[in-house]
């Protein structure tokens, strides 16, 4: 992608709201106060950046351990080439995994190319949520390990740089 | 703790929630809550740290910029002065210790593509470590489902 495809209007608009939505009744308003521009305008572009992408969703993010879910692991496969296509989805449809995603090897130190993080509440349960895994992707699994997270060394949200 | 009602409103409302003039109307409707309830149950979620957030969420890599999943192998005694490195630069949003010879884990992000390469190798210059970037390839699924 050549530049950027948002304006300082857009920069504003999204340093406005990094923190949060206002929880007020008219939050996008108050949003077009701080920027200085109309709330019909706020809205026009925070409805086109959501078109384009470039705004994934505007919701709730949820704590997973303040939620009682204190056990994350991290796990990794190392998953055929060509079965990935069709086995990545079913792994992301399972309902106790929060992200999954394809990504590079690095032979040797890492060979694994499928992430899917599971959460529970506690460390059987994690255990037994991977297994569940390892069951749906079969033989054509050649490898996997487990992270389990020891701590968090810092956790923000997304920051544009000033 | 959370009752049935705030599973609801985190199951419903990590997606989609509506711009217009009075979105916790709209929203607080779908759910048969009242505006006022649904901005004083948020509040609370927010206020508990069940919620981390609530709000839009922008995609650094289609504003241009990107993010990147990076690892090092970091022996334990350096741990915390390696942590500290890497903490200090706005670009990094999260950090994890795991389990692993690859124990610390964080993710680089910046609107300028270009930042993400200088702030990985300075991370190396200043840790005298290397630094693994694993960027995604394809996503298959974010979300978090609270059971009902």
């Amino acid at each position: 992608m050549s530049g950027s495809p948002i304006d300082d209007t857009d920069r504003r608009l999204i340093r406005a709201t990094q923190a949060g939505l206002p929880l007020v009744p008219r939050p996008y308003h108050t949003i077009a106060e701080a920027v200085g521009i109309a709330p019909e305008e706020a809205m026009a572009r925070l409805t086109a950046m959501l078109e384009a992408g470039l705004v994934r969703r505007i919701g709730a993010v949820p704590n997973h351990t303040a939620l009682g879910l204190t056990f994350n692991a991290m796990s990794v496969w190392d998953v055929a080439d060509e079965a990935l296509p069709g086995l990545g989805p079913r792994v992301g449809a399972l309902d106790f995994v929060s992200h999954c995603y394809h990504r590079p090897r690095r032979p040797p130190a890492w060979p694994y190319n499928l992430f899917a993080m599971v959460h529970g509440r506690s460390r059987a349960e994690v255990t037994e949520k991977v297994g569940a895994i390892g069951r749906l992707l079969g033989g054509d699994c050649r490898d996997s390990d487990v992270l389990l997270s020891r701590r968090t060394l810092k956790k923000t949200g997304l920051r544009l740089a000033d | 703790m959370l009752d049935p009602v705030d599973r609801r409103i985190i199951n419903a409302l990590q997606g989609g929630f509506p711009v217009a003039e009075r979105p916790y109307l709209d929203a607080a409707a779908a759910l048969q809550l009242s505006e006022g309830e649904l901005i004083d149950r948020l509040s609370r979620l927010l206020d508990m740290g069940a919620l981390s957030r609530f709000g839009p969420m922008f995609n650094a890599d289609r504003l241009g910029g990107g993010y990147c999943l990076c690892a090092m192998a970091v022996p334990p005694a350096e741990l915390e002065a390696a942590a500290a490195i890497v903490n200090g630069f706005v670009e990094v949003a999260h950090n994890y210790e795991r389990q692993h010879a690859l124990n610390m884990w964080f993710v680089v992000a910046s609107d300028d593509p270009a930042r993400l390469d200088a702030v990985i190798a300075e991370i190396e210059a200043m840790t005298g470590r290397e630094v693994l970037s694993l960027p995604k390839l394809e996503e298959f699924y974010v979300g978090l489902r609270v059971e009902a």
